[in-house]
């Protein structure tokens, strides 16, 4: 489902994935503390340099960008008319205010920048590594285990909602808008919630016969290599540049 | 047999799910080194309850569980009962949750203390043990059901038990992967207790066949060396020749 594109060879695919945790870490958080236009317009550019340089195409770009731009259209239908502020124009009875629209683009080119990193990591590095490299950056085992299990059941789940939604297609059931459309499809949900945590409760039961004590080991081994250091330093002299320029108010 | 071939005693095992009614009533079990027993039995009749008694996994109402000449009672007991008994679930997909069938079943010796390497020599020489060389970077959801079934029980013999508990190994198998399974079993040097609707199967690779009915397993079934081939009008259940 998201892994496709993680056999795709590209310079970032070979790099090792807890130094681009780390750097997508730092720059999220550059980034969500930025406030100043030139800042965030350079980290958009850079994190779509990032994203061509891991060799991510075009459509499944597009495809994972949605989701995020149709929360923010939603602040977008908020944010400029309820910020106090400046009155920029009148549409009908409601004030457009300056502010209000400098907020909601900062979010909106904010978010953006920060979805381009994680497509980039998340497209150039298979999800069992991420989950490796964040136990081996000492991150709590509990979110680890948690960010490993969710991404590996979404498919037993999502599998499960196939079988049953064949289970009703095959004994002629068509969606339409009335109350047993709704019904079945509330039992559906229902269903799948119960048949998860029951497959949940026999996964670990499974776990516990094969000497499961709350370890999850990794088989690979990842090494710092030359390349990790030139693109690591690399990055973090241009987070650091995004920094001062935020703070210091450089350009 | 002595009692240091002794590997598990079961006694007045009584369980019921809560609120229902008793799935195991007043049972007794025992088990000896070396033995191949074939447990059958209707839908419902606590077989696969069973088992998860034997593993920890469900804690009985009543009645005394000695492992190992040690008494068993509490979780803790049970880890030590669980590296050298292994169970291979009815579900393969309750069984592997790794990415990748190398994962899998490097899981359980890793859980086990032993290193990297270790662990993947283990992982590599059962696979080839199971005619699965070249599986280990498959990805486990995308196997079919056989090669699922067959990954499932590398993950439990990579533990290297003394043991085995299959429950229902053979179903939804076809002819080949059915005999595979045989094969394995018979040049493993193990006790095991299988659970099956295929009286033909567990004749093959069992000693003794026993009935499970009214929450007890009924001893008076052993397996006689009575040779047909035919279609078994009786499918599963218990029935007698004479």
């Amino acid at each position: 489902m998201f892994e496709e594109l993680a056999n795709n060879d590209s310079f970032i695919h070979g790099l090792d994935p807890r130094g681009k945790l780390i750097i997508v870490f730092l720059f999220s958080i550059v980034v969500a503390a930025a406030d100043r236009f030139q800042v965030l317009l350079g980290s958009l550019t850079f994190g779509l340099l990032i994203v061509l340089t891991a060799k991510v195409p075009a459509r499944e770009l597009i495809k994972r960008l949605i989701p995020v731009n149709m929360l923010i259209l939603f602040l977008w239908l908020f944010l400029p008319f309820t910020f106090g502020g400046e009155t920029l124009f009148f549409m009908g009875p409601l004030a457009v205010t300056r502010e209000g629209v400098f907020y909601a683009t900062r979010i909106s080119i904010k978010s953006n920048a920060m979805m381009l990193m994680l497509i980039a990591l998340v497209a150039s590095t298979p999800i069992f590594s991420i989950g490796h490299a964040m136990h081996q950056l000492k991150i709590p085992k509990k979110i680890v285990h948690l960010f490993f299990f969710t991404y590996r059941y979404i498919h037993a789940i999502y599998r499960e909602y196939l079988r049953l939604k064949n289970s009703i297609k095959i004994r002629g059931f068509i969606p339409k808008t009335d109350l047993h459309t709704y019904k079945t499809y509330a039992y559906m949900v229902g269903m799948l919630l119960v048949r998860s945590f029951d497959r949940a409760h026999r996964v670990h039961n499974a776990m516990l016969c094969r000497g499961f004590k709350g370890d999850l080991y990794s088989l690979k081994k990842f090494s710092f290599k030359t390349n990790d250091i030139v693109s690591m330093v690399f990055m973090m002299v241009m987070i650091v540049i995004m920094g001062v320029m935020e703070w210091a108010q450089i350009i | 047999m002595g009692s240091n071939h002794l590997i598990l005693t079961l006694e007045d095992i009584s369980f019921n799910y809560s609120g229902g009614p008793k799935v195991l009533a007043d049972l007794d079990l025992q088990l000896f080194k070396g033995d191949r027993i074939g447990l059958m039995g209707p839908n419902g009749s606590g077989k696969t309850t069973l088992f998860q008694i034997i593993m920890g996994l469900l804690k009985p109402s009543y009645g005394s569980i000695e492992i190992y000449n040690t008494p068993r009672k509490t979780e803790k007991d049970f880890i030590d009962v669980r590296k050298k008994i292994g169970l291979l679930f009815q579900d393969a997909d309750d069984q592997l949750f790794s990415p990748t069938v190398l994962e899998d079943v490097a899981f359980g010796p890793l859980n086990l203390g032993k290193s990297r390497d270790e662990a993947l020599e283990i992982s590599l020489n059962t696979l080839n043990f199971l005619g699965l060389s070249g599986f280990e970077d498959r990805i486990t959801y995308k196997l079919s059901g056989g090669e699922k079934k067959l990954v499932s029980l590398a993950t439990v013999l990579a533990m290297e038990p003394e043991v085995l508990l299959l429950d229902e190994p053979t179903s939804g198998l076809d002819e080949k992967t059915k005999i595979t399974l045989k094969n394995v079993l018979t040049r493993l040097d193990l006790s095991y207790i299988i659970i099956s609707h295929e009286i033909d199967f567990l004749a093959d690779i069992t000693d003794h066949i026993y009935t499970m009915g009214n929450g007890k397993i009924l001893f008076d079934q052993e397996v006689h060396a009575h040779q047909h081939v035919h279609a078994h009008p009786h499918g599963a259940y218990v029935h007698e020749h004479k």
